[in-house]
């Protein structure tokens, strides 16, 4: 299908008579029963059925109006169908139609007129339900947000931007969600036709190939000609961003298509989406992996992105006591639980050291597992392992690679590549592994189980001891406040959504973490205004789930995108965001002081923090949260005031709302 | 001979310790920046290792710093003399010990 030649009614003609149009379409009747296209669309019409306009529900379904409904709504537009500024049917409609079919709950967007079309959809046709509009106060903050979601809920949140300059802004935030392989769905506006834009403006916000800024860091992208196009490009995407390694795709909706009248034999079917499975590793690798399990002395699994759903940690609880191997959880999800006896994430470098076989689970540094990277001035890897242990490595991030950006790190020579996906590959693997277990194999696997889980339990005593250290301390221990904050959270259903590697990681040293959402992993390209954002996100999919969303939010990050406070006050969102407020873009101090050693300079503290510091005047973030609508309190700086400012917060949140707590922290 | 030289530098390390100023120490811990990876009581954490209570030795903490392993910078004398590293050992070694981790319930949970 063509689009604006063909379209009979031109987008400056829509928006003269778009309220009209609206009205128009808000008030037309459904018709017959819709039927589900496939079980994401089935699901999709469950979830419509709260939509608030009837005729949302009707193509909710992913069905074409029948012949009756048509009529119907044909007759009610009788007055202005004649009326050549007025479009009846616009191309938004169906582009919605689709975000319904694929089952979207959110739209995370800061609004753009390249994508007003859609938005007016959304709200009209859509009645604003499956998706919400979720609005934010920056297109970075929207992007971070979905990535927070989608590693909650599994499946991606729309994210629509501007295009050129809103795609600019959440350029770094797909950045992370790709180098993170979560599923990120993002269209970005734009007017492809030149002798469509309206002014400068339109043409500064215009690009021949608006997904160029994005193409190194997205999976796939398209730039849909007609509607019938972006139905079926749209589908395809969905597919593909889901099927591992999950990753953000993105799809142009060029304004004309979103504003122009639909054609009049337009097929408003949305392709079927198919039940997506994960690729599984190669059955003669997966058993001999499996004898080199079952031989192995010391086998250890390190987990970083292994769990993609609560089944996966199930499954490498299995793996891990059917083996009798020591885990270690790199933690980019809930891989492992924390207390579990074979979990030796704390005496890592101990594990590796000590083990004859290192099988890697979605490791995407496996160089930086056997490695230590020392030396003052250049780089001098040195490697912790014993000579002849086998690496072995399953990794979906196998599957697919590109070249510019370097997140696939430092080459690592490992015995046997598995390109698969960790998850999918377990069960056969367990089973595997199962068959061969001897009498004689399955004893020395329970005796070093055993010991390993004393050499665990000493671990988690030492932490503790550990954690003692500065108890008292003002500014107040990070030690301190995870503690603090876990006495209260460890009887709800809780869920950390923010990367505690900022207060030396001590929720995931101290805390007991069992179920997969109940941490979710850093910013995946490590890129500064991750956390604020991705926090909220995963605090929206928590939401219908009933469970505690808790954020420890370091203040540098916070700063990126502070406008996410607004969007949780707006939205209602109940997250409990505890700062970790050292007054300092921190990394950069140790950093800078680092660099001044080498040179044979040093630097005083005071000099140390030029361009590094976030003080003078310090920020009340409490006050700023107030400022947008979030209960908040602090500055707190005497940890026995903790306590109860965690309890107040709670509370808020438990009702419902956004609360922040301003503690001023120990540096790390 | 070796033995001897081990009484020798045990006996340094006590003398310097001796001489150290906790107050100048406190002080220098903060300008010269350890707090940053070590925190303000020398407490480590994700970014520095644990150096108080119970340093270790003043003479083992010079050399140290002189020739650290791992991430650390080095601080040459220039940066920071004995004197000054002297009075941080004095001020890590005032640094109360914590309660045992046991007998803080918030640790125990």
């Amino acid at each position: 299908m063509a689009k604006s030649k063909s379209t009979p009614l031109a987008r400056r003609g829509f928006l003269k008579g778009a309220a009209a149009g609206a009205a128009a379409l808000v008030s037309s009747p459904q018709a017959a029963s819709p039927q589900a296209a496939s079980p994401q669309a089935a699901s999709s019409q469950a979830a419509s059925s709260q939509a608030k306009s009837q005729e949302a529900q009707t193509r909710a379904v992913a069905v074409p109006p029948t012949a009756a409904q048509r009529a119907a709504e044909n007759a009610n537009a009788s007055a202005t169908v004649e009326d050549p500024q007025i479009v009846e049917r616009p191309g938004a409609d169906y582009m919605v139609d689709v975000f319904k079919s694929l089952g979207f709950e959110y739209l995370f967007a800061t609004p753009g007129s390249s994508f007003r079309g859609i938005h007016e959809s959304v709200i009209n046709h859509g009645g604003n339900s499956n998706p919400e509009f979720i609005t934010f106060t920056h297109e970075e903050c929207s992007a971070a947000a979905a990535n927070g979601y989608a590693k909650i809920e599994g499946k991606p949140a729309l994210v629509c931007a501007h295009g050129t300059v809103g795609i600019q802004h959440a350029a770094m935030a797909i950045y992370n969600a790709y180098c993170d392989q979560a599923p990120l769905f993002i269209v970005a506006g734009n007017i492809s036709d030149a002798a469509e834009r309206r002014g400068r403006v339109e043409w500064l916000h215009a690009a021949q190939d608006v997904a160029a800024t994005v193409r190194d860091y997205t999976k796939w992208d398209d730039n849909p000609a007609s509607l019938t196009h972006f139905g079926e490009s749209a589908v395809r995407a969905y597919q593909i961003a889901m099927t591992a390694p999950m990753m953000p795709v993105l799809l142009a909706a060029d304004g004309v298509l979103q504003e122009g009248e639909a054609p009049k034999d337009f097929d408003w079917r949305v392709p079927k989406l198919p039940k997506i499975t994960a690729p599984s590793g190669d059955s003669a690798a997966v058993a001999e992996l499996a004898q080199m399990l079952v031989a192995a002395e010391n086998p250890v699994i390190v987990a970083s992105r292994s769990a993609r759903t609560p089944a996966g940690l199930a499954l490498l609880v299995e793996l891990a006591e059917v083996t009798g191997a020591a885990v270690i959880d790199q933690q980019r999800r809930t891989n492992f639980p924390s207390r579990h006896p074979l979990n030796h994430t704390q005496r890592s470098r101990a594990a590796v050291s000590n083990a004859d076989l290192i099988l890697g689970l979605e490791v995407y540094d496996f160089f930086g597992v056997v490695h230590t990277l020392g030396g003052q001035i250049n780089v001098i890897p040195k490697s912790i392992i014993k000579p002849g242990t086998k690496l072995v490595s399953i990794s979906s991030s196998d599957l697919f690679y590109k070249s510019n950006y370097q997140n696939f790190q430092r080459y690592e020579a490992v015995d046997l590549s598995i390109p698969a996906d960790a998850e999918a590959t377990l069960p056969a693997l367990i089973e595997a592994v199962k068959r061969l277990l001897t009498d004689d194999r399955k004893q020395a696997i329970q005796s070093r189980a055993a010991k390993l889980a004393q050499a665990s339990h000493q671990a988690l005593e030492q932490t503790r001891t550990a954690a003692s250290y500065a108890w008292d301390a003002s500014p107040v221990s990070t030690a301190r406040l995870s503690a603090e904050l876990w006495a209260q959270v460890k009887n709800e259903d809780w869920s950390l959504v923010s990367d505690p590697f900022w207060v030396s990681n001590w929720p995931l040293r101290l805390w007991d973490f069992t179920k997969h959402y109940q941490f979710i992993g850093g910013a995946g390209g490590e890129g500064v205004g991750y956390l604020a954002p991705a926090a909220l996100g995963a605090a929206i999919a928590n939401k219908k789930h009933g469970r505690l969303s808790v954020s420890i939010q370091s203040d540098g990050d916070f700063m990126m995108g502070p406008g996410v406070l607004w969007t949780a006050a707006h939205h209602r969102i109940p997250l409990l965001t505890v700062m970790h407020n050292n007054r300092a873009y921190h990394q950069e101090i140790m950093q800078l002081q680092r660099v001044a050693n080498q040179h044979n300079r040093g630097v005083d503290i005071d000099k140390c923090k030029i361009g590094t510091a976030i003080e003078n005047p310090n920020i009340n973030y409490a006050m700023m949260a107030k400022s947008m609508g979030v209960e908040a309190e602090g500055p707190i700086s005497d940890p026995k005031d903790l306590s109860a400012a965690i309890r107040r917060g709670i509370d808020v949140v438990k009702r419902g709302d956004p609360y922040l707590i301003d503690v001023i922290t120990q540096p790390r | 001979m070796i033995r001897n030289m081990i009484v020798i530098v045990l006996l340094a390390a006590s003398s310097l310790c001796a001489q150290g100023n906790a107050e100048n120490g406190k002080r220098q811990f903060v300008k010269l920046g350890c707090y940053t990876c070590h925190g303000y009581q020398g407490q480590g954490g994700g970014a520095g290792a644990k150096l108080a209570p119970h340093p270790i030795a003043a003479a083992n903490l010079i050399a140290y710093v002189r020739h650290p392993a791992g991430s650390m910078p080095p601080f040459t004398a220039k940066v920071v003399s004995d004197q000054e590293l002297m009075d941080i050992h004095a001020y890590l070694a005032s640094v109360p010990a914590p309660p045992p981790a046991k007998d803080i319930p918030l640790l125990n949970q």
